[in-house]
């Protein structure tokens, strides 16, 4: 067991009377790969959100390699953001911003790379995704699935310690998403990066994730091995792999 | 009680962008490729709006005083009460309405499409400043073109009077340019100056504040835009009166 990178003790959010977390706690070891499941609406989102700081719990501690992201302010957790990334569920690439310069953007805005490097940066972070030829595009020009293929060639510019992804396969055929299944196990495995990955992908879990963990009416009602779940997890979890076509 | 906590709400909410904006504005870096692309979208884009307001504001205006001044017999005047106008009052305050409109809008519509679509939250996660990346440029380039659109329809307006009390009241155009020239003073000028560079960063900051504040889908950014074009009219009016006040006061 590596040493904990994300801590949650007792994390607690409520938007207006709806409360999303109830005081859950967790810890993802340094190169693990777990996966964050729970029905739509659970709060998967907003749990992934408090972890780099975008979304600040009402109450509890968060402390992600080292630092301590509930009590920091915006400008306070840039460094730590650095060494973040996170995948968004839609991609969230720039409107305004070519593929170049959409994957470019985080290399721009912390490393003094001069412009050929900074070429053959982008260049590598897309064959990375195999898009090659896409720079020139504009985001309304591409797929769903080159879109998210783009997100997760910027979400590697800074090379990061930590990926969060927020439903990482959504809406993607099983080709694609079976190309970003490989690139976790392969960041994974070669780079040692710690993912945390939100998702509904039965079969993307059982590929990627060594940890499971449930989120249900806002709180972690299980967490294991993909096999525990399937197997002798509580009722909700045990229907969720069944609906995905895995069943004890 | 919904109505007040409301108004709190966006009161508090720009004038603590606005600080946050102005720490900013002086410091460095500025993202310059994005602040040119603004000072092209509000500036050059707003031109035809501002300048055909002015012309016809200018017009009827000169109608107007001619009608009114024609009771006493003096209709000479009319060139400088055009102009006085629309240097200390028209032309500052229907600029700032009609770029307030269309500009203030089209902030609150981008970067409200940005919030919803997670694209603020993204420039957060990669450790940059939504403020200084998407606030900052706007401001500046709508702090740098509405004087300059300004200036341009008080032009337009006195050239729209000009029309009127040449073809119309059968002034000399000599007359009417000399006459108007003798009564602006550098108060004037400096009171039309100042006016649409507080104006600018109102309307800069509120669209910014109504778009990263959008929530939902299209429903929330087609909210936050009306509400946007609602407070900008009502605060550009309101600052007026005080800017005014101010100055007379000097």
């Amino acid at each position: 067991m590596g040493e904990p990178v994300i801590l949650l003790r007792d994390v607690a959010k409520a938007f207006g009377a709806k409360h999303v977390l109830r005081g859950v706690s967790l810890e993802v070891e340094r190169g693990a790969t777990v996966a964050l499941l729970g029905a739509s609406g659970s709060g998967k989102s907003v749990t992934l959100k408090t972890v780099n700081g975008l979304i600040p719990p009402d109450r509890g501690e968060i402390t992600v390699l080292g630092y301590p992201v509930s009590t920091l302010s915006e400008a306070a957790l840039a460094p730590l953001r650095r060494r973040v990334s996170y995948l968004f569920q839609g991609g969230a690439l720039f409107d305004s911003m070519s593929v170049f310069d959409n994957v470019a953007y985080p290399l721009r805005e912390h490393d003094r790379l001069d412009p050929a490097a900074l070429r053959e940066r982008v260049d590598e972070l897309l064959a990375m995704v195999r898009l090659e030829d896409a720079g020139p595009l504009q985001p309304s020009e591409l797929s769903g699935g080159m879109r998210k293929r783009v997100a997760v060639a910027r979400a590697l510019a800074l090379e990061p310690e930590i990926m969060l992804y927020d439903e990482p396969t959504t809406g993607l055929d099983p080709v694609t998403g079976g190309a970003i299944a490989d690139l976790i196990v392969d960041l994974d495995r070669r780079l040692g990066v710690t993912s945390l990955v939100v998702t509904h992908d039965i079969p993307l879990v059982a590929r990627v994730a060594e940890r499971v963990v449930f989120l249900h009416d806002g709180a972690f009602i299980f967490s294991g091995s993909v096999e525990a779940a399937w197997r002798e997890g509580p009722d909700p979890v045990r229907e969720f792999f069944a609906a995905g076509g895995i069943h004890a | 009680m919904g109505w007040t906590t409301s108004l709190l709400r966006q009161v508090g909410g720009v004038t603590r962008l606005a600080g946050q904006t102005l720490v900013r504005m002086f410091s460095r870096p500025l993202d310059v490729r994005e602040t040119v692309r603004q000072l092209d979208r509000i500036g050059v884009g707003s031109l035809n709006l501002t300048n055909i307001t002015a012309l016809f504001t200018g017009m009827v205006l000169a109608l107007q005083t001619a009608y009114a001044l024609g009771k006493f017999g003096a209709r000479l005047y009319i060139g400088e009460v055009v102009a006085l106008s629309l240097v200390r009052e028209l032309g500052p305050v229907l600029t700032a309405l009609m770029v307030g409109g269309r500009v203030g809008s089209g902030i609150a519509a981008e970067i409200g499409s940005m919030a919803v679509t997670e694209q603020v939250d993204a420039i957060r996660s990669m450790a940059a400043d939504p403020v200084r990346k998407l606030v900052v440029p706007r401001v500046w380039a709508t702090v740098a073109m509405l004087p300059l659109l300004t200036v341009l329809a008080d032009g337009m307006g006195i050239f729209g009077g000009l029309l009127i009390g040449v073809f119309q009241e059968g002034l000399s155009p000599t007359f009417y340019l000399r006459r108007t020239a003798q009564v602006l003073t550098f108060d004037d000028l400096w009171l039309g100056l100042a006016k649409p560079v507080m104006f600018a960063f109102l309307i800069a900051v509120i669209g910014c504040y109504n778009g990263l504040s959008a929530r939902g889908g299209a429903d929330g950014v087609g909210q936050a835009t009306t509400h946007t074009v609602y407070v900008i009219a009502i605060s550009v009016l309101i600052f007026d009166f005080f800017i005014t006040k101010l100055f007379l006061a000097l």
